[in-house]
């Protein structure tokens, strides 16, 4: 199973700064392994950060972000103290979602 | 072709789309998310088909497009960019790597409340320009930047 | 070391990829004759792109993958585990069982339970072996990171050293044992041998060295050891793993075309003791990310 994700949500000037960091291999299927075998793509496509039910960022990834992608967005409206959940899906159909509170 | 222009319309409908079941209180499943994923714009091999597969054949250079990127990058493997749009109507930003064996590496759709203005990390397989496009009211803006990409020594 | 031995052996290492063997000063790197026209031409001096170099990573820095580590080890540390099902919240890395904040950059240290000087991850595998009943023979088939594997050790020094996070190194040179550690890594640094007549020295004892695009710090000085210290245990872009001083010591054995150290022997335990003194006084910034 994956590791949980780093996120630091921080109200700032009536905005959200978000900061995000995901364990993934972020594989691109370039490579070889050292006897010689393609090792297969296995990235994240997609990200979506949700606050009160409501999707404040969307995004498609392909195989070029690097190896534990990291992502920074901010949103207006939320205040401290909600919560914001992120949840990335990768290309094999694994999955992840973690929790964070806005301070 | 059909195939094309339908994944073409998925990637260009799904911001507005987003924001409509949202409102109704009827997010799609992630599975649904995930489908909804670019495979000919994300495929594609150079800048120009995967700009085309994006819809973004016609493009409007842009100095309202910020581009926070290294000139030399000390590392390929890791390449912080970050886009910040200042045109009215953001609707979604795309990073594409020209060098790269596959150009499209990332697209944000940008629903309203969220600033358009995005930062992740990029691989860069050599020395490459990076280019920002920004879909807003219906239409492509563009620019872009050369990134460098050096050999490092013992990896202290 | 003089220039003209360490230009032999860049010249006789040929086509050797070999990082030691591109060490060069900035002056013989290029021939002189070519030098003088070649000036107005250079597109970036060297210390434009360490700017942008450092501007960059410590934009990575702020959200640096090393906190995916971090908090790994944090739960390592909680969880019982082991043949003796136990955690290691018991653990003494020299400030008293459990006591985390500033153990790192008080370490080197002296312990007198194991009566050895002992550095963050040798101490790590030490608890780990008398509270948790690992084999310590266990830990050492693959302590470095490598692909989707991370040793657990590696992720509870990264831990550890994220509780030392903004204070200043204040490797202990009170015992005896310690100032002998201190001497003996001094002898190991500067110790040359191998088929290419190396030391750390060679690399590491001068200023204005450079391989490629990187500088190398001078590790004999204040201003240079903390570059030593600073940054590991460090998220390394080349392949996204998290490496620790132990693995970054080791390659250099291996560089020089030494023999490599045993994991957590005391040979590293003496070379860190030397690194950490040196860098003394000054802030440690937390595990970091290096290239």
């Amino acid at each position: 199973m994956a590791d949980p994700m780093r996120i630091r949500a921080m109200a700032k000037d009536g905005e959200v700064v978000v900061k995000v960091l995901m364990a993934h291999e972020m594989e691109t299927g370039q490579r070889k392994d050292s006897a010689g075998k393609p090792i297969p793509a296995h990235f994240i496509q997609h990200v979506s950060a949700t606050w009160q039910g409501k999707v404040v960022l969307s995004a498609n990834w392909g195989t070029a972000i690097a190896k534990n992608p990291f992502l920074e967005f901010s949103f207006k409206g939320a205040k401290k103290g909600d919560k914001i959940q992120i949840t990335w899906t990768d290309n094999k159909g694994d999955k992840r979602t973690d929790e964070a509170t806005i301070n | 072709m059909d195939q094309t222009r339908r994944n073409v319309l998925k990637a260009g409908g799904s911001a507005g789309l987003l924001a409509l079941l949202a409102t109704a209180g009827m997010l799609r499943s992630e599975a649904a998310l995930a489908a909804d994923w670019n495979q000919n714009a994300f495929g594609a091999k150079n800048l120009k088909d995967a700009f085309d597969a994006l819809g973004a054949a016609n493009r409007t250079q842009s100095a309202d497009i910020a581009m926070v990127a290294p000139e030399i990058a000390e590392n390929g493997a890791v390449v912080p960019i970050g886009a910040v749009s200042k045109i009215p109507g953001t609707e979604s930003i795309a990073i594409l790597i020209a060098k790269n064996p596959t150009a499209l590496a990332a697209s944000f759709d940008i629903p309203a409340g969220t600033d358009p203005s995005v930062s992740t990390r990029v691989k860069l397989a050599q020395t490459s320009d990076v280019h920002i496009l920004v879909k807003a009211n219906g239409k492509f803006y563009e620019t872009k930047k050369e990134v460098k990409v050096t050999i490092g020594g013992c990896g202290g | 070391m003089s220039s003209i031995k360490l230009r032999a052996v860049v010249a006789l290492s040929g086509l050797a990829l070999v990082c030691a063997a591109q060490v060069a000063r900035s002056e013989a790197a290029v021939p002189k004759k070519a030098a003088a026209p070649a000036k107005k031409a250079a597109p970036e001096s060297k210390s434009a792109i360490a700017a942008e170099f450092e501007k960059f990573r410590d934009i990575m820095e702020d959200a640096s993958p090393a906190e995916l580590f971090e908090a790994k080890g944090a739960e390592l540390w909680k969880q019982k585990r082991g043949p003796k099902n136990a955690s290691l919240e018991k653990c003494d890395l020299g400030l008293g069982p459990g006591v985390l904040k500033g153990a790192y950059v008080r370490l080197p240290r002296y312990f007198a339970d194991a009566d050895q000087v002992m550095d963050a991850e040798r101490r790590i595998v030490y608890c780990m072996v008398t509270l948790q009943g690992f084999k310590e023979s266990d830990l050492a088939k693959q302590p470095f990171s490598k692909g989707s594997h991370v040793p657990d050790p590696v992720s509870l020094v990264t831990f550890v050293a994220g509780q030392s996070r903004g204070m200043k190194i204040a490797a202990p040179q009170k015992h005896p044992r310690e100032r002998e550690a201190y001497k003996v890594g001094e002898e190991i640094f500067d110790y040359r041998a191998g088929p290419w007549d190396f030391s750390c020295a060679t690399c590491h004892g001068d200023e204005g060295l450079r391989i490629r695009t990187q500088d190398l710090p001078d590790l004999s000085t204040k201003k240079g050891a903390i570059a030593a210290f600073q940054g590991w245990p460090g998220y390394r872009m080349t392949g996204g793993l998290m490496h620790t001083l132990q693995w970054r010591l080791n390659d250099c054995f291996r560089q020089q075309r030494f023999p490599e150290p045993a994991y957590v022997s005391q040979t590293l335990s003496d070379l860190m003791t030397y690194l950490a003194v040196n860098a003394n006084g000054q802030v440690y910034k937390g595990p970091g990310i290096k290239r």
